[in-house]
Formats: structure tokens, C-alpha cells, sequence
């Protein structure tokens, strides 16, 4: 769990929802005149086994508003892709038969993006927003140690530059219940370049944006352009192209008031959600995107799963599924020192996934973790990979995690794919210590010997990730020995042998 | 810095006498503390208390050594301050979701000087506040999301340092000349282990956290082993992600810091993936080139930082340093000392397999400890899938094996023949007064069952062991019939109050009708039935009750099913099964009256008195005239 970026979507119906309400910081109450009515946010998704037509047409009877006639609409990849309009995904100032057309021809197939391949899954359908260039801005508030920074700059758009050397900028400290700057402070820092008309509008804008992004625990807003119209009535706000990333560990605090922002109502929506699944808060819960190009497999999603229902940490990343190298391995620190000697030695581009196991996951959480390794490592056909595959199952002097019983967990796996194991020719390098290590080094050689499994173990006498030179590069270091080959580690003694 | 103890530096965060709290009820974190200070012979424990708003308990039992010690659990962190003004460091192990508040409550106090917490996924806005405040009182904040520290010979936050054998293996008992920062918990053991095979080992160790944002940084630990003289190298380990190693060059290249670093930043790889990868820390995401690790490497190198090549040579990187501090003599190493034992852990050394015990207690039928509870080695979802039924269940646990399915649909019909026999019933009248004297469900329903016996349902068990006594014997049954007469003793499960030949038992009918359908012997039926025969030439309602029925057939059950050894079935039927069955059985009934009574809110029961024959007075009256 860490700062996730999420659906552009998303952060729009979050800003829609929580800018009237969000407790503000500056003295004086801000206006909320630049406040749009109900977000009209078309959010469709395209999974392989649903029609593209069908999800065009349930779209229709959702949102109402696309078939409004002459209304004009953006319609855009909406799967946290950079530059889009460089890319040609960006449709402006479409009809809706147009944006279906355009939708059509677009979603669900593979495309690349700046050298990346994925598929278009997510597309994001709203009205479009006539303007002038000269009404465009760029704001960004960002999270670091001490404080948020808010950037702003007069100018807006895809070809805004280089913001970070440009930028005015604002550094909100960390204790904004004291020390939150007055708008005076806050006109000063950033809006000297806009014309003065508009600065009020802009400071209540910026006044109650920043308390959304405290009161949902955000940790990057960027709003490029922001476009701010002056009507009859007085002044329009409209955030065209927006990208932000939330604090999924304030779940917690926050949960509640992301489901609301993402409910029905909250969207305007005719038809509400057609599933009659009855959900913790008023709303769907929010969603975390993988980024594009790498869409979370059925397995993947499953470790996240996992992942969430226990106190330990189970993490998987699929980077390459024909790779021919995998990792196994505890710690959230140990796992990235694999991938390290793995992409040092040379074979990055043969590393097939990231992932580690910690925090004291019993035997079965690792059995279903281990499995799912094993089930995708062996999952192709062995002819396509003749000089066989290399498992590392590795991890440091565990503090506090059982070695015993997580290793029962990989050996369980290691029967249910002991023929799999052998097709594939695939070779098992260990290395562990910490609590009860003795115990699971022996357990994991005396499997590996009763499956007749070419596996090679280690204690911590080994380096941590030296098992990796080794069976990479064939190094070997000086006087250490496999367990159980006459080291000084292959005793199963006692912990204490003092 | 602190208001306590003036006499140990500000780059002292512990020391020998060290002492704090536990916030949070963690024996086995507390236990691990408590034997480090032990084997680095300590005077006393570096624990005072645990702090434990939940708790309701006073004391928590710890050992110091081989001997048993008490620790004050406090409910209030400042009923635990005024008791212990000498503590300065809290480990917090509360939760992620109450370490905020919890550790805000602890910042308002003085005389904490250093707070480690150990939650992982602590909202990033709340790690800053809580950061922001420490900051501006002067306390040291290790963590969120690490296992702590360790300082040889001095203190050890929470499991840091892992068991004891490890603490042992890398000499962390006493202190050496090598500093640590590292992000991660998990290699900062590995830390230990490399730096005590290739130095004179740990002088201190801090993990700082794998969040964003940890409330103390490497610059300021390092800072401190800079400040302190027994510390003579310092290691760093980084990490892909934030900007604070470039902290650390920055005091290296003006000076601030001038003893040798070693150094390493993982997460190399990073830059090799096409897609961003999520590392196990939340903080280890280059958010920009300058935060990669390759980056951080090489600035480092530049400024002159001790970097190997590969995280693999590292050791052989700080073997170097250390080898040219000893040749200058800025180190000399220590004669080793010796180190104190620490006994095992009786759990520990049984899961080691290295003790055994004799169990006082023995359980064959079933097991709650492993993936799923299951009965008589049938896993509870397999006795789902099979759909088993509560005959089936019942095969599973009373008897350890799986019935045929005729027996478990027999045990079935004779729960559903026995659960009620009205309200007019001792058991049923016990539990009807009980209800009625506003007791509870199980006080009602064991008052009921109390009446179960020889003369209430127990003809069961008394009627297969005549029968079965009779025909084993080789009586006849009319041989049978006069014996007992002889005896003058009634025969059990024969004769009814109403029911007759002509007016059957529609019950018996339905078990005989089964038995005779399904069973592969029905010689014991057979033998009451005609011995029903000679009864009921006597007298027409000497029928083979419903009680004799189901006690023969049950036994023909087991005698020829081929499940049982007749000398299993001796013993079960010794042992109460039927009464058993009945037992359970009639449960379902009492239940039913003693919720019957409750909906009717029927009230206390009073038996009328002219409902008693008083001879009690007439009696002693008697007496007193005989007199």
C-alpha cells in the first residue's frame, strides 16, 4: 500500500463532490461560485468478453446527456497514459456518433504509447469545453517532507514546458492548521502574472482545491489546463485534463468519502449500478489502475487480494510471463536486492516478476503465494525455453517471520508442481535465515531431494543475494558451502548452540 | 537534549541504562528486549512498562534470565509517565490506523526523547504531521513502517535483531565500531550479519522505515554516529526513491561528516523495467531521475562514498575500510567476551523439536488446528460437499469412521422418533418449571435432560442389554419372557400405555418397516418381535415399544453393518451410546418447550396445594399419641 495513481474520471468526480464541502483552511470562507452542477463524466470500460457496441449502448441509457443534440464532447483513453493528445488519443470537439465511432475503433485493441504496448480498456466521454487559449492555466500541488507545494502558472496546455523551473510556487507547511498562508500571501506567490479580475476567482479556487486534497489525502493534483471563463453570471471553472495520486493507506480515514464522490448520485447517473452487490459505503470502492501497459493478470490481482485480507505482505508483479528467471523472495528490502543482482549480472530482461512475501504469512498464504509463482512460471510450453528456468527462492535474516512454516507453505507447492518442475528443467537456488532457518533449509533440501528436484540451499552465511552471481554467472564464493554439505550452517542445532 | 538525564549527549539516543515503554501488548517483542539485555548483562531491564489502553490487566509476567518477572501494564500513557520519569524511549506497536493519535499523545510528554513506531501503511499525511511536531519538541522519531534499531550491549527497539540465536551469531551483544542507517528492517538484519563477519561488528543500527516519509532520516542518525568518538564507520543503506542520500552527500562534500561511509542504494533495477514497478516499501518509487538508485550511486561515489560495484560486494568493500582503519590503529579490536546463556523458550525449543512433554490431555476425534477444522480426519468442507447430514456427522464423531448411509439416515430417523414426547413428560415438565421460573435456555434445558435415567429414556440402554443378553445366551424368546418373570423384573421396551397389537405405533411401524428394508441382519428385531409375540398373548398393549425397537435395531446396526468388532459394539453400548442418542434426541424438544414457554411468557409456577396430600402434620401427631 503506498500513494496509487488513480482514473482521471475518478479525480474529476472526486473534485466535483468535495469542493463545496471540504473544511477550508484561509481565514475568510471561500466562495463557491465557480461551481459547475453535476460532474458529466462518461467513465467506460471495455473488458475483452463485453461487445464494444454493448458498452457504447449501456453508456447511452447511463448518461443521458451524450445523446443531447448538437452537444460536443472530448473523448480520451482515461488508463493514467502521459500526453495523450502527442499520441493521437485525444478526440476534441466530437459529436457523440463521432466519439462512439472514434471509441470503437480504439478500444479493447493494443496500441502503443511512447514505446509502451497495452490495451485501451478505459475511455472517459465529457462535454467539451470551448475556450480561449488565453484562459488556460496549469496548477499542480505535490506532496514532499515539508510540506505541499502548489505550482501555478499563467499559461496552460500540452505545450506548457519545462513547469517545474517556470512555475510560481507555494509551499504549504505541513502544519496547516497554524501556519496556512493568507491570500494575500497565496495571491503574491502565485497568481502575479494573471490578470487581476480573475484573482478572486482563482483564490477561492485554489483555497478550497488545496482543502480537497488535504481532506482526501491526496498526494498529487495536477490540473494542466485549468481553464477559467468569465460568464454573464460570473466565472466558470472547468479542470479539462487532470492526473492525481491518493494515499490508498488512508483507506481508512478516507474510504468513505471516495465511495461517495464515485456514487450514482453523486455522478448524476440515471441508471444505477446494475449489480444488486450491497457495498460497505455509499459508493463503489475507489480503484487503483495498474499503469498502462502492464494490466493486473487474474493472478496478480489475486496476490493483491490476498494481500489485503492479511496483516502480511504479498506482492506480485508480472514483468515479463516468459521470462526465464523468478523470484520468490521475503522482504520488502531483500526482494529489491534480487532484482538488483539480477539486472547487474545481466539478465533484466530475462527477470519475470517482482514480488515479495513479509510481514509473517503462515503456511498457507505462502502455499497460495508460492503456487501462483510456480503456476505461471510453468506455464508455457517447456520446448520454448530448452536450457530450462532458474527459481530463486531468497530472502534475508527474517526478524521476526517463521522460516519453518513458510517454507512448508513452498514445499506444499513444490508437490502440487513437482512434474511441472521437471518438464520445465528448472533450477532451485535458496537462501534464508532468521527464526527457525535450520529447520526450513532442512525441510526444503529433504524435498527437494524426495522430488528429485535440482535444488541448492543456503544459509546466511551466504550473502544475501549471492545465490544470484552464483547460479547466473557461476561464482562461487569462497568457503561456503550448500547447507547441508558440511558447512558450519548444516547443523540443525539449537538456536542457541552456545 | 533531555530534562532527565543530562549526562548523556544528544548523539546518545541509547544507552546502558536506557529505559522505556512498550506501547502495545507485544510479550513476544517485550520477551526478545528483555533477553537482549540479559545476554548484553545488563543491570536491569530496559523495559519499565507496557502501555495498553485496552488492557485490563495489571501486570504482564516476562522473564529476566531463568527467572519470572513482573511488568506494570498501564492504561494511560500519563499514569505511566509519572510512575517511570527515568523512561525516555517508547516502541509504539499500535496499529496503523491509531499510531497517529496514540504517538501525538506521546509527544505531548516531555520526557520521551526518542519514539520508534513500527506500523506499516500509516497515511503519508499523518507521518508528516506526526514528524512535523517531533521536529519542533526535539524527538528522535524512528520509523513508521521499520523493526527499529539496535544498539549492542545498550538497547534493542522491539525485533529488531530477529531471535536470539542471531543476536548471538552476529555478536550484537556487544558493541563494535560499525554505525548503520538502513530503510529496510528486513536487510538491516543482513547489515548485522555482514558487518559482524567482516569488522569488529555493530556499534548501533537504525532501520528509519521503508514509508515515504520516516521521521528521522539517514542525515540524522548519521549525524549522530559522526558526533559520537566509539563510532569509526558509518554504512548507509538507500534505496530507489526520495531524495535523502543526496542529504548525506551534501554534508560529505562541506565537511560535516568526515568518517569513513560505506554505501549502497538497492533498487538499481528500477531503471531496467519499461512500466513503473511498485516495490514491497511505499517509499521506493523514483518519482525522477535524480531518486533512481543508479543515480544516488554514482553521486555518492563522486563525492567520495565508499560504493561497491554490486550490493554483493559490499562486505568486501567495508573489509577494506576497516582493514586500513585497524593498520592506522584508528580501531583496535576487542578481546572477545564471553557470552551469557539465554535459555530456551519452551514454545521456541518445541517447535524446534528439540523437547517433548507428555500431553495431559488426548483428543482422537477431531482437529481445529489445521487449514480447516475437520472430523475424524473429514475436512468440515468435505462433509459439505458430501452432504453427510447430521447422521453423518454424527458416524464421523461418535463413532471415528464414515457409516454407510442406511446407518446415518437410522441415526437421523432416531433423533427425529425421540426429540419430543409432549409436555406431560418428566423431562419436558423439569424444563417447563425451570423456563418458568425465568432461568436461562441451558438451566431449562439441562433440568430437563437431569431427569434423563434408568426410568425416563433409558429403556433404551436397558432393553438392548436384555435382548441382546437373552439372545446371546441362547434363550428362547417365550424362555426369555418367564425368566424375567421369575425375576419379577419388567422387561425394558416392551409394553405400552395405550398402544396395542390392534392399535400399532405408527413409529414402530416406520423403524421396523426401514431396518427391515435396509439392514443387512435384523436377527436381533427379529428375536423382540417374537418375544413381542409371547407378551402380547399375555396382554394386548405389551407391544415392542418404540424404545425396544430402536435399542434392537441399533443393535443389529452395528453387529452386522461390518463397521464395528463385537467388542467395539459391547463397548459402545456399555458406554451410553443409546442413552446418548436419546440425550440428544430429546434436546430438540426441551429447547422447543423452554422457547414455547418463553414466547408465552408464562409465569413462575406454583403446584396447587390440593394437588399434595399434607400427611406430614398427621404423622407427627400420630407419633405423639403413640407416645
Amino acid at each position: 500500500m503506498s500513494a496509487k495513481s488513480i482514473h482521471e474520471a475518478d479525480g474529476k468526480a472526486l473534485l466535483a463532490c468535495f469542493l463545496p464541502q471540504s473544511p477550508v483552511y484561509s481565514a475568510i470562507v471561500p466562495a463557491e461560485t465557480f461551481k459547475a452542477g453535476l460532474p458529466q463524466l462518461a467513465s467506460l470500460t471495455f473488458p475483452d468478453e463485453a461487445s464494444v457496441d454493448a458498452v457504447l449502448d449501456r453508456a447511452e441509457a447511463t448518461y443521458p446527456w451524450l445523446l443531447t443534440s448538437d452537444a460536443r464532447f472530448v473523448a480520451k483513453p482515461d488508463q493514467l497514459i502521459k500526453r495523450r493528445g502527442k499520441s493521437g488519443l485525444l478526440a476534441l470537439n466530437k459529436s457523440w456518433a463521432e466519439c462512439r465511432q472514434w471509441i470503437s475503433q480504439r478500444a479493447a485493441r493494443q496500441v502503443e504509447v511512447e514505446g509502451i504496448a497495452g490495451y485501451l480498456r478505459t475511455f472517459l466521454v465529457e462535454p467539451f469545453v470551448p475556450h480561449d487559449q488565453s484562459q488556460e492555466y496549469y496548477i499542480n500541488i505535490h506532496s514532499v517532507r515539508e510540506g505541499d507545494w502548489i505550482l501555478f502558472y499563467h499559461e496552460g496546455g500540452v505545450d506548457v514546458g519545462d513547469v517545474d523551473a517556470k512555475a510560481s510556487k507555494l509551499l504549504i507547511p505541513v502544519d496547516i492548521d497554524n501556519e496556512y498562508p493568507s491570500n494575500d500571501a497565496i495571491k503574491q506567490a502565485l497568481l502575479s502574472q494573471v490578470p487581476t479580475d480573475q484573482h478572486a476567482t482563482l483564490l477561492d479556487f485554489i483555497n478550497r482545491l488545496y482543502a480537497v486534497y488535504v481532506d482526501l489525502q491526496f498526494t498529487y493534483l495536477e490540473i494542466n489546463p485549468l481553464v477559467v471563463i468569465p460568464t454573464p453570471s460570473g466565472v466558470q471553472v472547468h479542470y479539462l485534463d487532470l492526473a492525481a495520486k491518493i494515499d490508498q493507506t488512508a483507506e481508512f480515514e478516507c474510504g468513505p468519502k471516495w465511495a461517495i464522490a464515485r456514487s450514482p448520485a453523486a455522478l448524476g447517473q440515471t441508471v444505477p449500478a446494475s449489480s444488486e452487490k450491497v457495498s460497505v459505503d455509499a459508493g463503489p470502492a475507489m480503484v487503483f489502475p495498474a499503469p498502462f501497459g502492464r494490466e493486473l493478470s487474474s493472478e496478480e490481482a489475486y496476490i493483491a487480494e490476498l494481500d489485503s485480507k492479511t496483516g502480511a505482505s504479498l506482492k506480485l508483479t508480472v514483468l515479463n510471463a516468459s521470462g526465464r528467471i523468478w523470484t520468490l523472495v521475503a522482504g520488502g528490502g531483500a526482494s529489491v536486492v534480487y532484482a538488483d543482482a539480477i539486472a547487474s549480472a545481466g539478465y533484466a530482461s530475462e527477470l519475470a516478476n517482482y514480488g515479495e512475501y513479509s510481514g509473517a504469512p503462515n503456511e498457507t498464504q505462502t502455499f497460495e503465494y508460492a503456487k501462483t509463482v510456480l503456476d505461471l512460471m510453468t506455464r508455457s510450453d517447456p520446448a520454448a525455453c530448452p536450457e530450462g528456468k532458474i527459481l530463486f527462492i531468497g530472502g534475508g535474516i527474517a526478524n521476526f517471520t517463521q522460516v519453518g512454516s513458510t517454507f512448508k507453505g513452498i514445499i506444499r507447492a513444490f508437490r502440487a508442481y513437482q512434474d511441472k518442475l521437471h518438464s520445465h528443467k528448472v533450477r532451485i537456488f535458496v537462501r534464508r535465515g532468521g527464526p527457525n532457518w535450520q529447520e526450513g533449509l532442512r525441510l526444503i533440501v529433504n524435498a527437494g531431494k524426495e522430488l528429485d528436484l535440482n535444488l541448492e540451499a543456503y544459509g546466511p552465511d551466504m550473502h544475501v543475494s549471492g545465490i544470484v552471481p552464483l547460479a547466473l554467472l557461476g561464482k562461487k564464493p569462497k568457503g561456503i558451502l550448500p547447507f547441508g554439505a558440511g558447512s558450519i550452517t548444516t547443523n540443525a542445532g539449537t538456536p542457541l548452540t552456545l | 537534549m533531555s530534562v532527565i538525564d543530562s549526562s548523556h549527549p544528544a548523539y546518545e539516543l541509547f544507552h546502558s541504562n536506557t529505559k522505556s515503554f512498550i506501547y502495545g501488548l507485544q510479550p513476544r517483542a517485550c520477551q526478545g528486549m528483555l533477553d537482549f539485555d540479559f545476554i548484553c548483562k545488563r543491570e536491569t531491564p530496559s523495559v519499565s512498562g507496557i502501555i495498553y489502553p485496552f488492557g485490563g490487566q495489571f501486570v504482564s509476567k516476562m522473564y529476566w534470565g531463568t527467572k519470572e518477572t513482573l511488568l506494570p501494564v498501564y492504561q494511560s500513557v500519563g499514569k505511566a509517565s509519572s510512575n517511570h520519569p527515568d523512561v525516555d524511549v517508547v516502541v509504539n506497536f499500535a496499529s496503523s490506523r491509531s499510531v497517529y493519535s496514540s504517538t501525538m499523545e506521546l509527544l505531548e510528554y516531555p520526557q520521551f526523547r526518542t519514539i520508534a513506531i513500527i506500523a506499516e501503511g500509516v497515511p503519508e499525511r499523518r507521518a508528516r504531521e506526526i514528524l512535523y511536531k517531533a521536529k519542533k519538541k526535539g524527538v528522535t522519531i524512528i520509523g513508521p513502517a521499520t523493526v527499529g534499531g539496535i544498539k549492542p550491549g545498550c538497547f534493542k527497539v522491539g525485533n529488531t535483531g530477529g531471535m536470539m540465536d542471531n543476536i548471538v551469531a552476529s555478536k550484537l551483544y556487544r558493541a563494535g565500531s560499525v554505525a548503520y542507517v538502513s530503510k529496510s528492517g528486513g536487510m538491516s538484519n543482513e547489515l548485522n550479519n555482514i558487518i559482524s563477519h567482516t569488522t569488529d561488528g555493530v556499534y548501533e543500527g537504525i532501520a528509519i522505515g521503508g514509508d515515504r516519509y520516516p521521521g528521522t532520516t539517514f542525515i540524522d542518525h548519521i549525524l549522530r554516529y559522526q558526533a559520537d568518538p566509539k563510532c569509526k564507520i558509518i554504512v548507509l543503506l538507500g534505496e530507489v526513491g526520495g531524495v535523502e542520500e543526496y542529504r548525506v552527500i551534501k554534508a560529505v562534500q562541506d565537511g560535516t561528516i568526515t568518517k569513513p561511509i560505506v554505501a549502497w542504494a538497492i533498487g538499481t533495477c528500477a531503471s531496467m523495467f519499461k512500466t513503473e514497478v511498485q516495490f514491497g516499501h511505499a517509499g521506493s518509487m523514483a518519482n525522477s531521475e535524480l531518486e533512481t538508485a543508479t543515480a544516488k550511486n554514482s553521486a555518492m561515489r563522486a563525492a567520495g562514498i565508499v560504493v561497491p560495484e554490486t550490493f554483493e560486494d559490499l562486505p568486501e568493500a567495508l573489509s577494506e575500510v576497516y582493514e586500513t582503519l585497524v593498520k592506522q590503529g584508528e580501531i583496535t579490536p576487542k578481546a572477545e567476551v564471553e557470552v551469557p546463556k539465554i535459555p530456551v523458550d519452551y514454545a521456541w525449543a518445541q517447535q524446534l523439536g528439540l523437547i517433548r512433554k507428555p500431553a495431559s490431555f488426548i483428543s482422537t476425534i477431531s482437529d481445529d488446528r489445521g487449514q480447516e477444522l475437520s472430523y475424524a480426519g473429514m475436512p468440515i468442507t468435505e462433509v459439505f460437499k458430501e452432504d453427510i447430514g447430521i447422521g453423518g456427522v454424527m458416524s464421523l464423531l461418535w463413532f471415528k469412521r464414515r457409516l454407510p448411509s442406511y446407518a446415518a439416515k437410522f441415526l437421523e430417523m432416531v433423533l427425529m422418533m425421540t426429540a419430543d414426547h409432549g409436555p406431560a413428560v418428566s423431562g419436558a415438565m423439569n424444563t417447563i418449571i425451570t423456563t418458568r421460573a425465568g432461568k436461562d435456555l441451558i438451566s431449562s434445558l439441562v433440568a430437563g435432560l437431569l431427569t434423563i435415567g434408568t426410568r425416563f429414556g433409558g429403556a433404551l440402554d436397558g432393553a438392548a442389554t436384555e435382548f441382546t443378553n437373552a439372545y446371546d445366551s441362547g434363550l428362547s424368546p417365550r424362555q426369555f419372557v418367564d425368566t424375567m418373570r421369575k425375576q419379577n423384573k419388567l422387561i425394558p421396551g416392551i409394553g405400552h400405555r395405550i398402544k396395542s397389537r390392534n392399535n400399532p405405533d405408527y413409529r414402530v411401524e416406520l423403524v421396523k418397516e426401514f431396518v427391515k428394508k435396509n439392514f443387512p441382519s435384523t436377527k436381533l428385531l427379529d428375536y423382540a418381535l417374537a418375544v413381542e409375540e409371547v407378551t402380547t398373548s399375555k396382554k394386548d398393549n405389551l407391544i415392542l415399544n418404540v424404545d425396544g425397537c430402536i435399542a434392537v435395531s441399533f443393535v443389529d446396526l452395528m453387529r452386522s453393518s461390518g463397521y464395528f468388532t463385537a467388542e467395539e459394539t459391547e463397548e459402545y453400548l456399555k458406554n451410553g451410546v443409546l442413552n446418548g442418542l436419546f440425550v440428544l434426541g430429546r434436546s430438540i424438544g426441551l429447547i422447543a418447550h423452554h422457547l414455547d414457554q418463553k414466547r408465552l411468557k408464562t409465569s413462575l409456577y406454583r403446584h396447587p396445594w390440593d394437588d399434595i396430600t399434607y400427611i406430614v402434620g398427621q404423622e407427627g401427631l400420630a407419633n405423639q399419641e403413640q407416645k
